[in-house]
């Protein structure tokens, strides 16, 4: 049986393949809610990147600051949608 | 014996994980609408971020099990991150809908939107009760 950790480093490939896909849709995105979407799908994808990594390379430090991005993309998009809705704070 | 079959479930659930995150690349950019665009892109990144940091799990659970202690940690802290990315996923995908509807995106193909005077009703007589 062959190694498993490389297998993780193809899926990062495979999933920096679909980030570059939302990139095209952030780019040319007609409205700021499509940019929006863009960004928080990234978001999501960059987090499970970095767990694929920190398995990979055996380093649980990876995974810590994966769920600090995750809860401050949380903080970010929840505080862009305010924005974008108008009103007060 | 075991150990060969634990690798094996984890391949298939890497497998199933990769190919969900690379359909919601594939919705995000041929969906019309930003409604549907977000329903491509947040439940199918979520149902993959579930079986990657799944196959994750298992995997640190059966080095722990042959005898790497420190394993242990990349598992727990793992399950951590995926209740995360289960818990502000679908809270931030409702704030960004209700910020497009509100702020008069409205679908594409629809007739009738039931939403369009309640809305702005509800948030209207909120700001008269602050008054």
């Amino acid at each position: 049986m062959i190694e498993i950790e490389p297998t993780y480093l193809i899926v990062i490939g495979f999933l920096l393949l679909s980030i570059i896909i939302c990139i095209i849709r952030v780019v040319k995105g007609p409205t700021a809610p499509d940019r929006v979407v863009g960004l928080d799908t990234i978001n999501t994808i960059i987090i499970v990147g970095m767990i694929a990594f920190g398995i990979a390379e055996k380093s649980v430090i990876y995974i810590d600051v994966a769920i600090v991005y995750a809860l401050l993309s949380f903080i970010s998009t929840l505080f862009i949608a305010k924005y974008l809705e108008g009103g007060e704070f | 014996m075991l150990s060969e079959i634990v690798d094996i479930i984890v391949y298939i659930l890497l497998a199933i994980g990769v190919f969900f995150n690379l359909l919601a690349g594939v919705g995000l950019l041929r969906f019309p609408d930003v409604y549907t665009r977000l329903h491509a892109g947040t439940k199918c990144t979520t149902f993959g971020s579930i079986f990657i940091c799944g196959s994750v799990v298992l995997l640190g659970l059966k080095y722990w099990i042959q005898g790497n202690p420190e394993y242990s940690t990349l598992s727990i802290h793992t399950a951590g991150a995926l209740i995360a990315i289960l818990l502000t996923n679908p809270t931030g995908a409702h704030a960004i809908a209700r910020a497009a509807h509100r702020s008069g995106v409205a679908p594409v193909r629809a007739i009738v939107d039931d939403l369009k005077n309640k809305t702005v009703e509800k948030s209207a007589k909120k700001k008269e009760v602050k008054k």
